[in-house]
């Protein structure tokens, strides 16, 4: 039986009184790259760490990989893997000491030569000996990247992969999740708030604001129904205007 | 295949727990100060007791009748204190790494963090304690290693109760973040007064001492005397103490694993660090 790579229903996050994600519902099929996009404050990263466990939801229901991420996340982890510019790696080891730690927390077979593919793949061979806090922002992205790419994840999540990084070096990364899609035939779940990036990566794409899913379609249908030039546009007509989503739907 | 089947994911692994002692065995090989540093605060108190014990071998029958009394109390103390901040300051450095979010979407569990963490902290005591307690033989004459078998008990059940604070530090200091991270040293020291470490537990308030006796240390360092005074070894004050240092162990993990599984609900782990 094939399941889809995620299931969302009815999401919800509650901070005091704050309603971070409030009703969201999506399934993402496998094999496809698909985009959380919204503004700060949208509710993109609050619910990419309920879909990894790290903030259990107020209510609903996520499933991943055909299992029940509230029930059995530890089955699913081995399976998925994420990277984000705001979660560090630990700056006092060197990137080879912190790949080796992570490749034996994920069990992966032979350490070495698969840190030793992935640092061929992503340049960053002459890195290995450096300290992780010693990287730039281009060398931190590409070895959170590797570190994500450890276990050759079916499922992988990124938040805000391109962050701070400057264009050659975001379009370089960008190529390679195109590349590592193709091959491995992975889903990827990116958040992003970066819409040339996202009209580049995704199949199908889920406008947030205000914790909400207030539209979703491929990059060019949404285009399209909104009347705009480009998925910019769209994100700023979502983002000012109250009933834009509604206004374009009929 | 890149990894192993799927069912390995399911239980308990040791090969996580080896994966992160790994981690913590890097941190310290990176950088000699940590590790001189271990070894540095235990040695420095035996030092400053062996002085003391000297001066006061000639003026007192206590230290007369006893050779070394200070010495290994001082010793074994540093046991706990040690087995406390090994595991502790080993849970800090993720959150001061800012790398628990990693950990926690890996597959490690908290349980298998918690046994690296006990791992650290027994490494990290015998880095620390075993410099001083054998520069104590050629400075001072005085060997800890002639308590004989009983020192292992003491060894342990002092270091056990050291991973109780220690779970029971890390766990407040997820909750409440890096502010609380003096409870480290705070929580340990709380409770010297009343674990009869240099003076016996009869000395203190009767109310003390109830207090006093409900903690493991107390039962370690009067059966450390009762050898060092010629009394032999007190099975049963080293059974009371074994059966206490279950119970803390156990209600400390607990406590721990509830925290983290706290820590998910309230999205504590998204924003750990510095």
């Amino acid at each position: 039986m094939s399941h889809p790579a995620i299931h969302v229903a009815n999401l919800e996050r509650r901070f005091g009184d704050v309603l971070a994600v409030h009703d969201v519902s999506f399934t993402v099929p496998t094999g496809v790259t698909y985009g959380l996009l919204g503004g700060n404050g949208a509710g993109k990263t609050t619910t990419i760490s309920m879909l990894l466990g790290l903030l259990l939801p107020t209510a609903g229901r996520i499933q991943m990989l055909g299992e029940d991420m509230l029930v059995n996340r530890h089955r699913v982890l081995p399976r998925v893997n994420f990277s984000s510019p705001y979660v560090d790696l630990p700056h006092r080891l060197t990137v080879g000491e912190n790949l080796t730690v992570y490749a034996h927390l994920y069990g992966i077979r032979h350490v070495r030569d698969r840190i030793a593919s992935l640092a061929r793949d992503l340049d960053i061979h002459d890195l290995m000996k450096r300290l992780a806090g010693k990287l730039s922002a281009g060398q931190k992205t590409r070895v959170a990247l590797a570190k994500a790419l450890l276990n050759e994840p079916e499922l992988l999540l990124l938040d805000e992969p391109t962050a701070s990084l400057d264009p050659d070096t975001a379009d370089w990364v960008r190529g390679y999740f195109q590349n590592y899609q193709c091959q491995t035939g992975a889903t990827i779940l990116m958040a992003s708030h970066n819409m040339s990036e996202v009209e580049r990566l995704c199949e199908h794409v889920m406008m947030m604001k205000t914790g909400e899913i207030v539209d979703e379609g491929a990059p060019q249908e949404l285009i399209q129904r909104y009347g705009r030039q480009n998925l910019e546009e769209v994100f700023l007509d979502i983002a000012r205007r109250p009933h834009a989503a509604v206004e374009a739907a009929q | 295949m890149i990894a192993q089947a799927s069912s390995s994911f399911t239980r308990f692994s040791w090969r996580r727990v080896g994966a992160m002692v790994l981690r913590y065995f890097y941190l310290l090989r990176g950088s000699w100060p940590r590790i001189l540093e271990l070894a540095y605060w235990p040695t420095v108190s035996m030092v400053i007791w062996g002085f003391i014990t000297q001066f006061l071998a000639g003026n007192s029958s206590v230290v007369a009748q006893a050779g070394g009394i200070f010495l290994g109390a001082v010793l074994l103390w540093d046991v706990l204190f040690r087995g406390n901040l090994g595991l502790s300051l080993s849970f800090m450095e993720e959150m001061w790494s800012r790398n628990l979010g990693h950990l926690s979407v890996s597959p490690l569990r908290p349980g298998e963090l918690l046994a690296a963490l006990v791992v650290m902290s027994f490494l990290r005591t015998l880095i620390g304690i075993l410099p001083a307690a054998l520069l104590a033989i050629p400075f001072f004459g005085y060997s800890v290693f002639e308590l004989g078998l009983p020192l292992l008990a003491f060894f342990t059940l002092l270091m056990m109760s050291g991973w109780a604070i220690g779970m029971a530090v890390s766990a407040l200091v997820l909750r409440f973040g890096l502010g609380a991270e003096s409870l480290a040293w705070v929580l340990v020291f709380a409770i010297a007064p009343i674990s009869g470490i240099y003076y016996p537990i009869d000395v203190m308030p009767g109310w003390v001492q109830m207090i006093a006796w409900a903690m493991p240390p107390a039962h370690v360092f009067e059966g450390m005397r009762s050898i060092m005074f010629g009394s032999g070894v007190r099975y049963d004050l080293l059974l009371s103490a074994a059966a206490l240092v279950v119970v803390y162990v156990a209600l400390a993990a607990t406590f721990f694993l509830y925290v983290f599984h706290v820590a998910r609900r309230r999205g504590l782990l998204l924003n750990m660090g510095e």
